[in-house]
């Protein structure tokens, strides 16, 4: 059993066998089969074979001219590595022996082939690794394009696992038997996550190796609630998922009746419960869970899959699109927060040694001002829909809010000479997610009119825990006692400066951490739309004396471990059934 | 008395060649060796000092990686070994797989 935490992008439980989906562009992982699929895999790489040479004797025939004449060269070479028995036998034989894929087969077996021509000192010789990868990529092409065509034509419902997932590759999936969706790469707003929330299944991305870990046939469990996927389950796993996945369905279906009520505590304080979203249309799925509006609509989507940068117009329709749901709520939209993790694929970015300690987030923005520009104009324009407020993201230090706002007036000053309208008192706030920010947040309170406690990056830099890196994640916890210190310390400034505060990370979606946080004194929470109704569910079953007591029990303790057992313990003897 | 398997209906063939086109044994002309081993019946080893490899297979012939002067013996065992002997050796030695050798006058 393996399990792996990714991003949890379209809500929901699957459990079904996994079809994985490679790509000829990435390195093809080691994955195993079952002895009992040799022969098939066998046969693939005999089919493949057989494709890959007729389609070059095809190529070959077609180059007629003198000049060809070296290409017609070049196909032969390849034409006889395909029609070489003996190279046939070695990846055969490998499935055989080693119980591996045929993808896996043919692509470790001409690399190693390559690997001997590259090591041979004469360059005449050693050049020809390309030609052997060459050959590699065209019988992946053949085993590859085979597995996507067996993508159209299901018959038993599956899980697709993927490197990562293209349109092309989603547009022909049969919609009746793909049940989950999982992928080693992309965030919140790529495509997997577009199609998954279209097709209303779950989904899990970022997994970052996920694909190199599942062999061919794997049961897994995809989590799209928690973010989580699990690789063979074992007996003690899978009853807890089914069970899991049963009482999630009924829960939906009970919590559909609190819909409308408030979230309000048993002794009658109220709470807002607003939504994180990626994409604008995501804002009706917010609606239908109850919430109350937007505490930080993420902007990254605009940038990704897509050739250039987005324009204002494009900028502004996204906003507009979602303000116009949620007319006179709250839609507090978060200006971009590229870098580090969500952009480094692209070329644009020279690689930095350390990106989350680099040049991402607002000090990007800072650096690049005509594109921050852009999307603040765009921002303001929307403002005249409805009750938009404006957050940046990763501020440390006041300076830098001072300079960012300077750019905001200088962008309300354009706007002005263009005579274009906006909301001139529109709401300015900081994400709070640095310690340096945190320990600062009394000054920073003066300049601002709201904070939002952002716990993902706060815990990550005041732990120095990369939560993706599995061989330290197990350090990183939001009810670390430093993170409490720093968390509190943002509520009493915000408090004492009488601003707003609400907390949007992954903590305010965590069921177990509600009464503490209320405890704390959060009264605003941001959280992922499909959790607002088990998280109102739980506010209207506690008191905040109740949750007082929580958090000045927790508050005195030293260490994550008391806390977190503590908070468990709490969480089941209010709410038994939700845990 | 016993017959001596290994004598009996076997035919052998040995020769040393030496590679002489400038490029050595690259791609192209491991492809044509092969192209002419597979016209025989008889099995067909190649070898340099270190390794010993299947005449008929493209990638044991190009992972000998053999340069221009490295010699390699040629080892042919079936009915009709002595001809294939002759085509490969004329193929290596004679035609230099149509290429040119490092003395040769013409462009390389």
């Amino acid at each position: 059993m393996e399990i792996k935490k990714g991003v949890a992008v379209s809500p929901g439980i699957t459990i079904a066998k996994s079809l994985i989906i490679d790509s000829e562009d990435y390195r093809i992982p080691r994955r195993t089969i079952k002895p009992t699929q040799r022969m098939i895999e066998i046969q693939r790489v005999r089919n493949a074979f057989k494709t890959a040479a007729d389609e070059l004797a095809q190529l070959k025939a077609e180059q007629k001219t003198i000049e060809q004449r070296k290409i017609k060269d070049i196909f032969a070479v390849h034409l006889s590595f395909l029609r070489d028995k003996n190279l046939r036998r070695k990846i055969t034989d490998l499935i055989h022996s080693e119980l591996v894929t045929a993808e896996y087969a043919v692509s470790t077996t001409l690399r190693e082939i390559a690997s001997i021509f590259t090591k041979v000192k004469d360059a005449y010789i050693s050049e020809r690794a390309a030609d052997i990868y060459d050959i590699e990529r065209r019988l992946l092409k053949q085993l590859l394009g085979g597995k996507r065509e067996d993508v159209e034509r299901l018959t038993e419902e599956v899980a697709v696992v993927a490197r990562n997932l293209s349109p092309t590759q989603t547009a022909g999936f049969d919609k009746k038997f793909v049940k989950g969706l999982a992928t080693d790469a992309g965030g919140r707003t790529s495509h997997t996550a577009i199609v998954a929330r279209s097709l209303g299944i779950p989904a899990v991305v970022a997994l970052e190796d996920l694909t190199e870990t599942i062999s061919v046939g794997d049961i897994v469990i995809i989590d799209g609630n928690r973010g989580i996927v699990v690789v063979n389950p074992d007996d003690e796993t899978m009853r807890q998922y089914e069970e899991y996945s049963h009482e999630f369905t009924e829960l939906e279906h009970r919590l559909d009746a609190i819909k409308e009520e408030p979230a309000v505590t048993r002794d009658g304080v109220r709470i807002t419960l607003l939504a994180n979203i990626e994409f604008p249309d995501e804002a009706e799925v917010v609606l239908q869970k109850g919430g109350e509006g937007i505490g930080l609509y993420r902007t990254e989507f605009l940038f990704l899959n897509r050739p250039s940068d987005p324009t204002e117009e494009d900028h502004y329709q996204a906003y507009a699109e979602t303000v116009r749901v949620f007319k006179h709520r709250p839609v507090i939209i978060r200006t971009v927060d590229l870098g580090a993790d969500k952009y480094t694929q692209s070329k644009r970015f020279v690689r930095e040694p350390n990106p989350f300690l680099g040049l991402r987030s607002i000090r990007f923005c800072l650096q690049n001002l005509t594109m921050f520009k852009t999307q603040l104009r765009a921002i303001l324009r929307a403002s005249v829909l409805g009750e938009v407020k404006i957050m940046f993201p990763l501020i440390t230090h006041l300076q830098e809010l001072m300079q960012t706002k300077m750019i905001l007036r200088d962008v309300m000053e354009d706007l002005d000479e263009e005579s274009i309208a906006y909301n001139r008192d529109i709401k300015i706030g900081v994400m709070i997610e640095t310690p340096s920010a945190a320990l600062t947040a009394f000054t920073i309170a003066r300049d601002v009119d709201f904070f939002s406690i952002g716990t993902n990056d706060l815990v990550q830099y005041t732990l120095a825990v990369d939560r993706g890196n599995e061989l330290v994640s197990t350090l990183y916890s939001s009810v670390d006692p430093a993170v409490l210190r720093l968390i509190r310390t943002v509520i009493q400034d915000a408090h004492k400066a009488q601003i707003e505060l609400s907390v949007c990370g992954e903590m305010a979606s965590e069921p177990e951490y509600i009464m503490l946080l209320l405890g704390m004194g959060v009264r605003t929470i941001s959280l992922t739309p499909p959790m607002i109704p088990e998280i109102k569910q739980i506010i209207r079953s506690v008191t905040i004396e109740d949750c007082n007591n929580v958090a000045r029990v927790v508050l005195g303790m030293n260490s994550e471990r008391q806390i977190s057992s503590y908070l468990r313990d709490a969480a089941r003897k209010i709410l038994p059934e939700a845990f | 008395m016993q017959a001596d398997e290994d004598t009996l209906e076997k035919v052998v063939f040995e020769t040393e060649v030496e590679i002489k086109n400038a490029d050595g044994l690259h791609m192209r002309p491991a492809m044509q060796f092969v192209d002419v081993a597979n016209q025989f019946e008889c099995d067909i080893t190649v070898s340099n000092n270190e390794n010993s490899v299947d005449g008929k297979s493209i990638m044991q012939m190009s992972m000998l990686a053999a340069t221009c002067g490295t010699r390699l013996k040629i080892k042919a065992e079936g009915a009709d070994a002595q001809q294939a002997i002759d085509a490969l050796s004329e193929l290596v030695e004679k035609k230099h797989f149509d290429e040119p050798t490092p003395g040769d006058p013409k462009k390389r």
